[in-house]
């Protein structure tokens, strides 16, 4: 009888874990940072994004299974002295942090936990395609109420404590926290910011700041959206942030092999 | 008895050499690449020389026979016996279209010496942790062309960046005496 009600308790453990990731059907998607000059959409492929960031407690279960991401075993060049150093220990974060998404983690660690997963870190039009969305409509950057919703967050002290994840409510896909708990990584960092022209020289960080600067100017009441982008350029692959945490992704379902449209 | 010894022995061995890379070393990336003759090689493929190692594709019409008239340039500006120790690594960004066929003849139009130059491809996810390790941004135009920034790093023998270069054309003068150190 006890058995039978763990089993049970797995089968319910696996569907919860089932619905953690959402389906989003992707198509094609203005963004605030157009793929190339003259061309703003973008086409977003059919994906699946987690509901909610990874907290620590999920962390925490990863560095117990790889313990080479440990806070006292990572090498360095994965992840910068600051690296999970809000846990209570070098492998636990400590109860009262559970529920908080994971903080003080780098791109390399991010990117390791959502393989660990059969997963991957979304992409920035990802990211972006799906944090346009409102509680209502699917894109709701239009909106201005909505837009000053998002904007209000950013003017929160970044020293308070953080909520825990969830708390915010869901968008039209189902999707939560995408604004008003942290930044994310993105699996393409560092795909932001080239210069439309490679051969260009001079020195390479003025040059990328005007290239956003350029492509900023048509989206300027997308504040929010900028603001993480100037945020993600400024992060190296190896850096962390008391304010910078991550959720994981992974390919929608393709068509059957065989079908052309 | 004595196989199995040797094969402990050798597996110590092994797992001493990972461990004493030093904390900075981007040999601590387990990357799996397929150099232009199809051969899976890791990152670490010239580990204990000094590597000059930059991302670039094959089709790139512009930037990338810079980068490499640019490498030979920073060979020949130095001492022989240094040059002849020096290895090259190329990752491609474009790992769709960059196969080993590809790769290969790049190599027999610009005549480049696979004795000591290795051209490479990955899957994305690993062309993008060994950017990161680099700083190297890249992104996949509309048109099936890249944006990428060209950047010559200097790793030492052990995989630790000794210095980064955005400079094309001419030997930057920091690249070649982080070479002869």
């Amino acid at each position: 009888m006890r058995r039978f009600a763990s089993i049970a308790a797995c089968v319910a453990l696996a569907a919860a874990q089932a619905s953690l990731a959402v389906d989003l059907p992707g198509g094609r998607f203005k963004s605030v940072l157009p793929p190339a000059p003259g061309i703003k959409e973008v086409a977003v492929a059919p994906f699946q994004l987690d509901r909610l960031p990874v907290t620590n407690a999920e962390f925490a279960r990863f560095v117990r299974q790889r313990p080479e991401w440990r806070r006292d075993r990572v090498a360095r060049v994965f992840a910068d002295a600051g690296y999970l150093r809000h846990w209570s220990s070098d492998a636990a974060p400590g109860a009262a942090l559970a529920r908080q998404p994971v903080v003080q983690v780098s791109w390399f660690a991010a990117s390791a936990y959502c393989e660990s997963k059969g997963q991957r870190l979304p992409t920035w039009y990802e990211w972006e395609y799906a944090a346009a969305a409102s509680e209502t409509q699917r894109d709701g950057r239009n909106d201005p109420a909505w837009r000053e919703r998002i904007i209000a967050w950013y003017s929160r002290p970044a020293d308070a404590a953080l909520p825990e994840v969830g708390a915010t409510p869901a968008n039209a896909y189902g999707v939560q926290d995408l604004h008003g708990l942290v930044w994310e990584w993105i699996e393409d960092l560092g795909a932001m910011m080239v210069s439309s022209d490679n051969r260009e020289q001079g020195d390479p960080d003025i040059m990328k700041f005007c290239g956003s600067g350029a492509l900023t100017m048509e989206e300027k009441e997308n504040y929010a959206t900028l603001m993480r982008i100037a945020m993600l350029s400024s992060m190296q692959a190896s850096y962390t942030s008391g304010s910078m945490g991550f959720r994981c992704a992974a390919d929608g379902p393709r068509p059957p092999a065989g079908v052309r449209k | 008895m004595r196989i199995l010894a040797l094969i402990a022995a050798a597996l110590a061995m092994a797992g001493t050499a990972q461990a004493a890379d030093p904390p900075a070393s981007i040999y601590h990336l387990d990357a799996e690449l397929t150099n232009q003759a199809g051969e899976p090689v890791g990152l670490d493929l010239y580990r204990g020389h000094p590597v000059v190692i930059t991302m670039f594709y094959a089709s790139c019409p512009a930037a990338c026979p810079l980068l490499i008239d640019t490498i030979r340039a920073v060979e020949r500006s130095l001492d022989p016996k240094v040059a002849s120790g020096l290895r090259v690594l190329m990752v491609s960004v474009d790992p769709e279209r960059d196969n080993p066929a590809a790769l290969t003849a790049l190599a027999k139009t610009r005549r480049i010496d696979l004795s000591r130059w290795t051209l490479a491809t990955a899957d994305e996810a690993t062309v993008r942790k060994i950017a990161a390790m680099l700083s190297i941004q890249y992104r996949k135009l509309p048109d099936g062309e890249f944006n990428h920034s060209s950047v010559l790093t200097v790793l030492s023998r052990d995989g630790e960046i000794r210095r980064q270069s955005s400079l094309l054309g001419r030997v930057d003068p920091e690249i070649a005496a982080a070479l002869t150190q």
